[in-house]
């Protein structure tokens, strides 16, 4: 009779909640893609002693064999090598890009949010005019102005990128600017940088963190956009744009593995990086406290 | 002397209309009031972290000119706050904390004696405390910098009576040692009978 009192109630099927899913499934496979990308992108170039742009028309437009796993393309250059010099290309944009329009997001955020008042108003209507344009418009301007080069690819994107890190980080001082460990640091002589670099920095350095990562991908295929609009790299450079870009004309004569490589690789590795970064956005900000414990 | 003169204070509407009170060194000045009656409001501009939009403070014949960063005299007066938890960073220890005002770290351990915090609880963080232990870690850093004025605002609302009781008699202490002046604010008329020497109210606010 005692066991029948201390048994739990049969959960109801209506409301019973599934387990939560560990975030493992999401984060393990994702990792470890990225890190044999990692791995690819920055050990292959160093140990093979191969030109990317090496050109042998008597191999050109072979399918996938064992030679050339991802075959040749029409100027008989090997697929798979010019994928792993075009994703380190691709990843290193994306990554500059996404540290650069943080670091400038951080700073325009972190002003606004602790002068405040008229100046925090007139720089968010900046940030507003700015974000009311099309970005991707925006970056084919200033690509323009500044000539189509690796570093004018790099400066468009975290030109029209740092928008998200200043609301971000101007929302968050401006909630801690109010709490009152701020007040007990001035009241103890802080001045408005130690306050900044002590307490505010530090405080949203996680979420600006896990913005950057995210914008590494979102970078990844602007890179990718401006390339295959012809405004990213040169014709000739390996980046994942250019290639789609030139295994376009290569479909018409069946050429399919051509642009399915630089895709794949494309999805694949942008959809590693979401998966790491969106476990660590769960861990930051968990629905339920079970997602702490795991 | 700290002194608020016919101070009218708030945000955006005053909380407080031409409020003037006078607490003297040595002395320990209690101030009751209702919830909303703007005794919080009067401490923070007391504490030189709010600017009132009418009247002056002074603080030993000085009259004060700026607020918040601006004021050239905030660390002559220490501040505990109302709740412990909330005033000190998350991502400091305890030890962190009482420093953070301190140019040489040497008076830590002096100041964490003071207030009966061990040596292991000074490596922990907020989260790993309690809120007795805490607002004793608070009282240390407010008296980092041995302030003429201390300004508790409801700081024992989280305590039990024991830890009230605790932290009084370090705030006694100091004040007996340096001769320094006490605002204390708390709802407990019974504390502030027995603590202050004298006790001035707010009225309740008006109805708007």
């Amino acid at each position: 009779m005692a066991d029948l009192l201390w048994r739990p109630a049969p959960r109801s099927r209506l409301t019973a909640a599934s387990p939560p899913r560990s975030p493992r499934w999401r984060l393990l496979p994702s990792a470890i893609i990225l890190a044999v990308v990692a791995l690819v992108v920055l050990i292959v170039p160093l140990v093979v002693e191969l030109n990317e742009q090496y050109v042998d028309l008597a191999i050109a437009n072979q399918p996938p064999s064992a030679a050339h796993l991802f075959g040749t393309d029409e100027l008989g250059r090997d697929v798979l090598l010019r994928c792993v010099y075009a994703l380190r290309v691709s990843l290193t944009v994306g990554v500059v890009a996404a540290l650069i329009s943080a670091l400038v997001g951080t700073a325009v955020g972190a002003l606004a949010g602790s002068i405040g008042g008229w100046f925090d108003r007139i720089l968010m209507r900046v940030v507003d005019a700015i974000a009311s344009v099309p970005h991707l418009l925006l970056g084919i301007v200033i690509v323009a102005i500044l000539r189509p080069s690796l570093s004018a690819v790099i400066i468009s994107i975290a030109l029209t990128h740092w928008l998200t890190a200043a609301r971000i980080v101007r929302s968050e001082v401006l909630s801690l600017r109010t709490r009152p460990f701020i007040d007990a640091a001035i009241v103890g002589g802080a001045s408005r940088l130690q306050v900044m670099t002590r307490h505010l920095l530090p405080n949203v350095a996680p979420q600006v963190l896990l913005a950057t990562t995210l914008m590494v991908p979102h970078a990844v295929w602007h890179e990718t956009a401006l390339s295959f609009l012809g405004l990213g790299l040169p014709p000739h450079a390996a980046s994942i744009g250019n290639m789609i870009n030139d295994a376009q004309r290569s479909l018409l004569i069946g050429g399919w593995w051509m642009s399915l490589a630089p895709g794949l690789l494309l999805i694949i590795t942008t959809l590693a990086v979401s998966g790491v970064s969106g476990v660590w956005r769960d861990r930051l900000n968990p629905k339920r406290r079970t997602e702490l414990t795991w | 002397m700290l002194t608020a003169n016919g101070v009218t204070a708030g945000y955006r509407e005053p909380v407080i209309t031409d409020v003037s009170l006078t607490v003297q060194p040595g002395r320990t000045v209690g101030l009751a009031g209702p919830s909303g009656s703007g005794k919080s409001t009067l401490a923070r501009v007391l504490a030189l972290l709010h600017k009132p939009f009418g009247g002056t403070v002074e603080i030993d014949g000085e009259t004060v000119t700026g607020f918040r960063f601006q004021a050239v005299q905030r660390t002559r007066i220490g501040v505990l706050f109302q709740q412990p938890r909330l005033s000190v960073d998350p991502r400091f220890t305890l030890r962190q904390a009482i420093a953070e005002p301190l140019k040489n770290q040497d008076r830590v351990e002096e100041l964490a004696s003071l207030v009966m915090l061990t040596d292991d609880l000074l490596g922990r963080r907020p989260h790993e405390v309690s809120d007795g232990q805490l607002q004793r870690a608070c009282l240390a850093r407010a008296l980092a910098l041995n302030p003429r004025y201390l300004i508790c605002d409801e700081m024992t609302t989280m305590l039990d009576a024991s830890t009230t009781a605790a932290l009084v008699g370090v705030i006694r202490a100091y004040q007996r040692e340096s001769n320094a002046g006490v605002l204390a604010i708390s709802h407990d008329a019974t504390l502030l009978t027995r603590w202050a020497d004298e006790t001035v109210r707010l009225s309740a606010p008006r109805p708007r």
